[in-house]
């Protein structure tokens, strides 16, 4: 997951892409191709596609596939298997609960690194990106060490509900904040004090004025972090005890599927997880394409 | 908008408390437990022929994930960038997709394919060449939630900068592979090295997608992050601890490179420069 | 004949960007490519460079067939609107580039990029990235690197777009000195008529992806072949259905408007009507003159518009001065055929 590199204005470029329905229009200064393919790019281009097909395409489509070999009723009988449907309902709802939280804190977050200044800021900015860099077993033990058995603050979530969603939280963290951040640093200050000189509270400028521009770059970001939630499994190994119907999530279920020999049920969830994923990437590239558009 | 001072403060202090517990706090409780005997326990962990194999284990995985990467990264974003072939537009867009596929769904996809009684896995097994449960299978999983990550810095410097100096370079003489030596791959040069920085991360700490392909064998193919789940459930806290704090500690420091780089790139002006030079006008500067 | 080009069609999509176009560029001239945006100027200029392959058509420099020759075995020099300077490689580097490419000995190097950059006036900036210059300096250096491989044909695609007014005037006398000195053939391309006619020896003006006329400065102000030509070189005004030049136009001030005037239905006669508007602009002043169905713009010294008492509500009879260039105006649009 890149968080960092997610959703920054500039990087949005390639989504946009060229659009091919637009008539054509005669390239100005630093056009970027299209090149001709030649007998080398060409050969490029075929290597790189059956790379990229050997790697992702053919598996992801296997998932599919094995999931319609058993048909609907199949689908159905396996995520609607009790123990199933319990941790997808788990893994879900969780997941929301965590990108509401983040939707306000990663706002917030963003709002005081964009607009404070206070020592101890870069700490903070490193504080950030750590969940992104840390493997998520470690991320797990890091959870562990404050929040389980024998942390110093007595508390101890581990093996509940509470654990599965503190380590979605403590994963998602960068999303809504990375997401924001330079929407927020790019923003016009001159806007704000408009609305403020047309006699609009704070209150009412942040609500009316700034929200509003900041909301697909909230939106993205939220996405992202629910899509990092659900597909989410290293973090919780070690914190949620994986207990049946209590804090199992959809991933562990999918691994428990495959372990037991039913790839079948395995590809079924899988499929489930899989079809939220697309889903957020299409969410995601409709809303750049919108803010390219608005410009 | 210039809030009021104690609003200020009262969110800087909410901030600061939500990312301090959440994050700050435990990552430091990790590092104090692992030298809470001093150096003993990494003395002990790396004495463990097991925690040495899969440290090595994790750095072969890595350094070929990254070689893949890069090589791969490098072309499909040029590929993408500058030419034009159909199915262009829906390449682009699956090629973000690793990116949100949980890990756990990637290693299954893989073990569909390339499992014993996968597509391909059986042919390939005969040919006497095994990819799940074996080294092979471990490096395809972190390859593909890898592999946005040098793409992904790459295309935006590549489509900022345009053609004209490619082009310029073609019209004195040069010919495709020397303008992308040495016009087009200087330019993209610190993209390459934050994609790769950002793919040994990501390759180091890989554990759900690794987990269901590499049948977690000791002393086989168990990685470093498989071992300090085992270990950690095993009650062998000390190497748990000992290992993850290595792992965190390359891990971070990859990302606190980038993001120092990254804000220097940002701000040419504190690069170093040669010395003595009239500083441009306003007018005289363009982007 | 230095550059040929003959019968090049190109389009993007379904975008016309050059149709069936032929001209001939002559050895050691300055060339201009004038006309609006988008009009194909630069396509042409691309296609001559090799950048970008025309859909049919050819391609002829130094009596050497290039249409299917790759860019960089055309020997030209190419200059761009914005510079597409080597970032990471100092001033001399990129000034060396073409010669490094073709393996020349390095003292040979050295020698000739010293001798450019003194001819630039760079030679105190060799050490220099591109990021340390202004401008205008690299331009010169684009200039320079473009030299260097002492191309056949040097091309320069809007050489001076990107850089403020000021800069953009001492870039264009210094191009033209510097074309004095070494006479390469030069094709450059520009929509600012002023600069085309300041200093190319030839102008091709192009527009709509097609020639509309080749000729000296001088053939195309005072004889343009239509009214395009004539509108994009200057000013214009239409008068009894012609393109005039306002500061072209006779006044002679009448007692009252004829109630029916015949001759204002001849094509370019005199027309009659009545001044509406004035306006001084320091030593000129600018008269409006509602005339039948057309507002013709009229320009005049002071000292005249004092003799002739012009002002608002003045009826005039205006002709097109003697010997002043006309063209025909194009039809009005709500005569034009439905579509």
């Amino acid at each position: 997951m890149s968080p960092t590199l997610a959703e920054r204005p500039g990087r949005t470029a390639r989504e946009r892409g060229p659009a091919p329905a637009a008539p054509a229009r005669r390239r100005r200064r630093t056009p970027n191709g299209p090149y001709r393919l030649t007998a080398t790019s060409g050969l490029g281009l075929g290597v790189a596609l059956l790379w990229f097909s050997a790697l992702a395409l053919v598996p992801l489509l296997a998932v599919l596939v094995e999931t319609s070999a058993g048909g609907w009723p199949a689908f159905v009988a396996a995520v609607t298997q009790p123990q199933t449907a319990a941790a997808l309902t788990l893994t879900v709802t969780q997941a929301l609960a965590v990108t509401a939280v983040n939707v306000v804190m990663g706002t917030l977050v963003a709002w005081v690194l964009v607009r404070d200044r206070f020592p101890g800021k870069r700490l903070l900015e490193v504080l950030i990106d750590i969940p992104f860099a840390l493997p998520t077993i470690v991320a797990g033990l890091v959870l562990l060490a404050l929040y389980g058995p024998s942390g110093p603050l007595g508390i101890d979530v581990a093996n509940t509900r509470a654990a599965v969603f503190l380590a979605f939280c403590f994963v998602t963290l960068p999303f809504v904040v990375r997401s924001v951040q330079p929407v927020l640093a790019e923003l016009d200050r001159d806007v704000e004090e408009a609305a403020a000189s047309l006699g609009a509270t704070r209150f009412t400028t942040f609500r009316r004025v700034v929200l509003p521009a900041l909301a697909p770059a909230i939106t993205a970001g939220a996405a992202l972090s629910f899509a990092r939630a659900i597909s989410e499994y290293g973090a919780l190994v070690l914190l949620s005890g994986n207990l049946p119907m209590r804090t199992e999530v959809g991933s562990v279920r999918i691994l428990s599927y495959l372990e037991n020999g039913q790839p079948e049920q395995a590809a079924a969830v899988a499929s489930v997880l899989l079809l939220v994923s697309l889903l957020v990437i299409a969410t995601i590239q409709l809303l750049q394409r919108k803010v390219a558009r608005r410009g | 908008m210039d809030s009021s001072p104690w609003v200020r403060r009262t969110l800087r202090a909410v901030v600061v408390v939500y990312l301090v517990l959440l994050v700050g706090w435990p990552v430091s409780l990790v590092a104090k437990n692992a030298f809470a005997d001093g150096l003993e326990t990494f003395q002990r962990a790396f004495a463990d022929p097991s925690v040495l194999f899969a440290l090595q284990l994790t750095a072969a995985v890595a350094v070929q994930v990254v070689l893949l990467s890069t090589v791969f990264g490098v072309g499909i974003s040029l590929l993408v960038v500058r030419y034009d072939f159909p199915g262009k537009a829906l390449l682009n867009a699956l090629l973000d997709l690793p990116l949100s596929v949980s890990p756990i769904v990637v290693g299954l996809a893989l073990v569909l394919v390339y499992g014993k009684n996968g597509w391909f896995g059986g042919a390939l097994e005969e040919a006497g060449f095994r990819v799940i449960f074996a080294p092979p299978g471990i490096v395809l999983a972190t390859a593909f939630v890898c592999l946005p990550l040098v793409i992904r810095e790459i295309v935006p410097v590549l489509t900022e900068l345009g053609t004209d100096e490619e082009l310029a370079a073609t019209s004195l003489g040069a010919s495709r592979f020397q303008t992308f030596r040495r016009i087009t791959l200087p330019a993209i040069k610190w993209a390459v090295v934050y994609g790769v920085v950002l793919t040994l991360a990501r390759a180091l700490g890989e554990f759900g997608a690794v987990k269901v392909v590499s049948g977690n064998f000791e002393g086989r193919t168990q990685t470093s992050t498989l071992l300090v789940e085992q270990r950690y459930q095993d009650f062998e806290q000390g190497t748990a601890y000992a290992v993850a704090f290595l792992l965190a500690s390359v891990s971070v420091a990859c990302i606190v490179a980038v993001t120092l780089l990254r804000s220097d790139d940002a701000a040419p002006a504190r690069r170093p420069a040669r010395p003595a030079t009239r500083p441009a006008t306003p007018s005289e500067v363009d982007a | 004949m230095s550059i040929e080009i003959r019968n090049v069609r190109k389009t993007f999509g379904d975008f016309v960007a050059l149709d069936d176009v032929s001209v001939s560029v002559p050895t050691g001239r300055l060339t201009a490519l004038l006309g609006p945006s988008g009009g194909g100027k630069s396509t042409l200029l691309r296609v001559v460079a090799g950048l970008e392959v025309p859909d049919s058509g050819a391609i002829e420099i130094e009596g050497r067939d290039a249409t299917n020759l790759p860019a960089r075995r055309r020997n030209v020099g190419f200059v761009f609107q914005h510079y597409a300077a080597f970032k990471h490689l100092s001033v001399a580097r990129n000034v060396a580039f073409g010669l490094e490419i073709r393996r020349t000995p390095k003292a040979e190097i050295a020698e000739r990029v010293d001798e450019l950059l003194r001819l630039v006036h760079l030679e105190s900036f060799a050490h220099r990235l591109p990021s340390q210059l202004s401008g205008g300096q690299r331009q010169r250096m684009a200039l320079a690197r473009a030299l260097a491989i002492r191309p056949s044909v040097l091309l320069l695609d809007e050489p001076f777009g990107a850089l403020d007014a000021k800069v953009r005037k001492e870039l264009r006398d210094w191009l033209r000195r510097l074309h004095d000195e070494i006479p390469v053939t030069t094709v450059f391309v520009t929509h600012d008529q002023e600069e085309a006619l300041e200093v190319a020896d030839e102008i091709v003006v192009v527009n709509e992806g097609r020639i509309e006329q080749v000729g000296t400065p001088d053939d195309l102000y005072d004889r343009p072949a239509n009214d395009f030509v004539m509108g994009f070189l200057g000013p214009v005004t239409r008068l009894g259905g012609v393109l005039v030049r306002p500061h072209d136009v006779h006044v002679e001030v009448l007692a009252s408007v004829p109630a029916s005037d015949d001759a204002s239905s001849r094509p370019g006669g005199p027309v009659t009507g009545v001044v509406t508007r004035t306006t001084r602009v320091g030593f000129e002043v600018r008269a409006e003159v509602s005339a039948g169905d057309e507002v013709v713009s009229v320009v005049v010294t002071r000292a005249e518009a004092r003799t002739l008492g012009l002002a608002a509500g003045v009826a005039v009879r205006l002709a097109p001065a003697q010997g002043a260039p006309t063209a025909p105006a194009a039809e009005p649009v709500a005569a034009a055929a439905p579509a």
